[in-house]
């Protein structure tokens, strides 16, 4: 009997051959939390699960990146506990303030790997697909017990598989498949399952995590991208990983990526998409382009060959928040972090900004954020009443220069 | 009897608890204050341990915040019932051992309607009428009954799904009496 990617990699760790619906206790290789949920975790492992030493510290990471650095007392403290954590616990993956977006930095730093497990508090966890891990989003509790155990359990995953034909063009990004692919199946319409991407092997590592990452938003378990020769660029692929023959996909879906074109996700719900054609008459306050789905150098680069020897209009502020440090220092480099600052655009540290609303562009009621994130849910980044459209870093770009929504292939 | 809060489909963690008032931001203590604080500013104040949730499809979608549904536990929330549950809210709930029950009642019970959960076997009662609730799985039933997965694993000294031999599960210290 064969199996899906999600089988095998859960197989391999449970020590004993799974098949989707059955429960298997797995190894997990990567256990990651962050600043704003690790104090819940350090509480969990010392008030309730009794645990002094972390026995696995290699397995653990940290990062400070959700208010980072502190925005306040309070944020400043609970990081102080993190980092003293990751000091007694001896866990030397502890990223502190600016160096990154967990996500980012997870594949960056190379702590996932092909074939591996990967779970981190916090729900975009299902980014490491993109290098054919099993990645996933779990809460405190169920972190703390991956940190005191050095395993966790889980629903094998029943697996739908997208299979990508023709080829995406210059205009569109892998977020506007997502968001193509969200307006079809619905926010819930992947709940408890597995995605496979096939056909993904003309996109760059960076569109394979924007596409990973947003699966979280159809309710997925994970998202997967088969491994290939990008891949194993990236890092050496188990033998036993690959795609296997007549298996068993619960749902099968195909996407003509030359039928792509941008796309909007409409304020509250990240599956009421609209081309940006229809939404001329929404002006923005602000556009913020960052985030682990869309924050990447390849995504700078897109807004930047927009903007360039172009200024943004006028009433409309443009945060640009590189998702890590190393995509900071390349973007410097390359003179992409000077196109986007001539073009009036300011930046931001490293690190999730005001994707959540609590820091470094914090919405007031009624304004109106261009986003290249992953949610536009009321009261998401600020002020309830305050609208959140999403889009990809082109179509931010476009309209940041009019000051309206804007169709990246309207700007001559 | 207690109230039936009733909610619709699709919502999302930031409705339950933004982000801005995460435990990290304010404080542990104030939490259950901060239950829908803006998405239904009555909540809060006027819920009573017991209120069951009766809500649409895709409940607590979004992020993996755990004190989402800890914010509703402080609460006293008795049980949510909903058609579907977004994967994380509910592996988290399960954790936290709060009840839940997918089915759909929303067209069928009023909000503010009094009504009492019970729990065996699983029904919703009003004034007139019972609605049977379908009877979660077991594992599910294990780690409610045992208060949380963490008073599972310690109970059990395993996983849900897990052989119980050669598993290294951190029990609770002895206590010395
Ligand atoms: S950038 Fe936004 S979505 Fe990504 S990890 Fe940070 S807060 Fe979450």
């Amino acid at each position: 009997m064969t199996q899906t990617l999600s089988e095998q990699i859960l197989s391999q760790a449970a020590g004993r051959r799974v098949k989707a619906g059955e429960l298997a206790v797995v190894t997990v290789h990567r256990a990651m939390t962050v600043d704003s949920i690790a104090p819940e975790v350090i509480d969990v492992l010392h008030d309730q699960l009794h645990v002094d030493q972390v026995p696995h510290p290699d397995r653990c990471a940290i990062f400070i990146d959700h208010v980072a650095p502190a925005a306040n007392v309070a944020t400043a403290e609970g990081q102080l506990r993190a980092r003293r954590f990751a000091q007694t616990q001896g866990i030397e993956a502890f990223y502190d303030a600016g160096a990154g977006i967990c996500h980012q930095v997870m594949i960056e730093a190379h702590l996932v790997a092909p074939g591996t497990i990967a779970v981190g508090s916090d729900s975009h966890s299902t980014t490491y697909g993109a290098v054919a891990a099993f990645g996933t989003g779990l809460g405190t509790t169920d972190i703390a017990l991956a940190f005191a155990t050095g395993k966790t359990w889980l629903r094998v995953p029943e697996t739908v598989r997208v299979d990508f034909i023709g080829e995406l063009n210059a205009v569109s990004d892998a977020k506007d498949i997502v968001l193509h692919l969200l307006g079809e199946v619905q926010a819930d319409g992947f709940t408890y399952q597995a995605v496979e991407f096939h056909g993904a092997t003309a996109l760059s590592l960076a569109s394979r995590m924007t596409l990973c990452s947003m699966t979280t938003e159809m309710g997925a378990k994970a998202g997967l991208i088969p491994p290939d020769a990008l891949t194993r660029r990236y890092a050496p692929v188990p033998t036993w990983l690959r795609v296997e023959e007549s298996v068993n996909y619960q749902r099968r879906l195909t996407l003509d990526l030359d039928e792509i074109a941008p796309l909007v996700a409409c304020p509250p719900r990240v599956d009421q998409v609209l081309p940006p054609r229809e939404l001329q008459d929404v002006h923005v306050d602000q556009v913020f382009l960052g985030t682990c789905t869309n924050g990447r150098l390849q995504d700078l680069h897109q807004a930047a060959q927009l903007l360039e020897g172009r200024h943004i209009a006028a009433g409309v502020r443009m945060i640009v928040i590189p998702a890590s440090h190393a995509t900071l220092q390349a973007a410097t480099a390359d003179g992409t972090l000077a196109t986007l600052l001539a073009a009036g655009a300011t930046l931001g540290p490293p690190g999730c900004g005001p994707c959540i609303g609590r820091h470094l562009g914090v919405l007031g009621s009624g304004e109106v954020c261009f986003s290249t994130g992953n949610r536009n849910f009321a009261g998401r980044m600020g002020a309830p009443d305050a609208q959140i459209y999403l889009g990809s870093p082109q179509t931010a770009a476009a309209t940041a220069l009019r000051g309206v929504i804007t169709d990246p292939r309207d700007i001559a | 009897m207690n109230r039936i809060w009733l909610f619709g489909s699709a919502i999302d963690t930031d409705q339950i608890i933004p982000g801005r008032y995460s435990p990290y931001m304010t404080s542990e203590d104030e939490l259950a204050r901060y239950a829908f604080i803006e998405r239904r500013p009555d909540f809060a104040p006027n819920v009573r341990p017991g209120d069951i949730i009766v809500a649409g499809k895709n409940f607590g979608c979004g992020s993996s915040r755990e004190y989402a549904p800890r914010a509703l536990q402080k609460c006293g929330i008795a049980a949510i019932i909903a058609p579907s549950f977004a994967r994380i809210f509910f592996r988290n709930a399960i954790n936290l051992g709060i009840p839940l029950f997918e089915a759909d009642l929303t067209e069928l019970v009023a909000d503010g309607e009094r009504a009492t959960l019970h729990l065996e076997p699983p029904r919703l009662t009003t004034a007139q009428t019972a609605y049977p609730l379908p009877r979660p799985p077991a594992f599910v039933e294990e780690i409610r009954a045992e208060g949380g997965i963490v008073a599972y694993v310690q109970r059990y000294r395993r996983f849900p799904g897990e052989r119980p031999a050669g598993t290294a599960v951190p029990s609770a210290p002895v206590v010395q009496s």
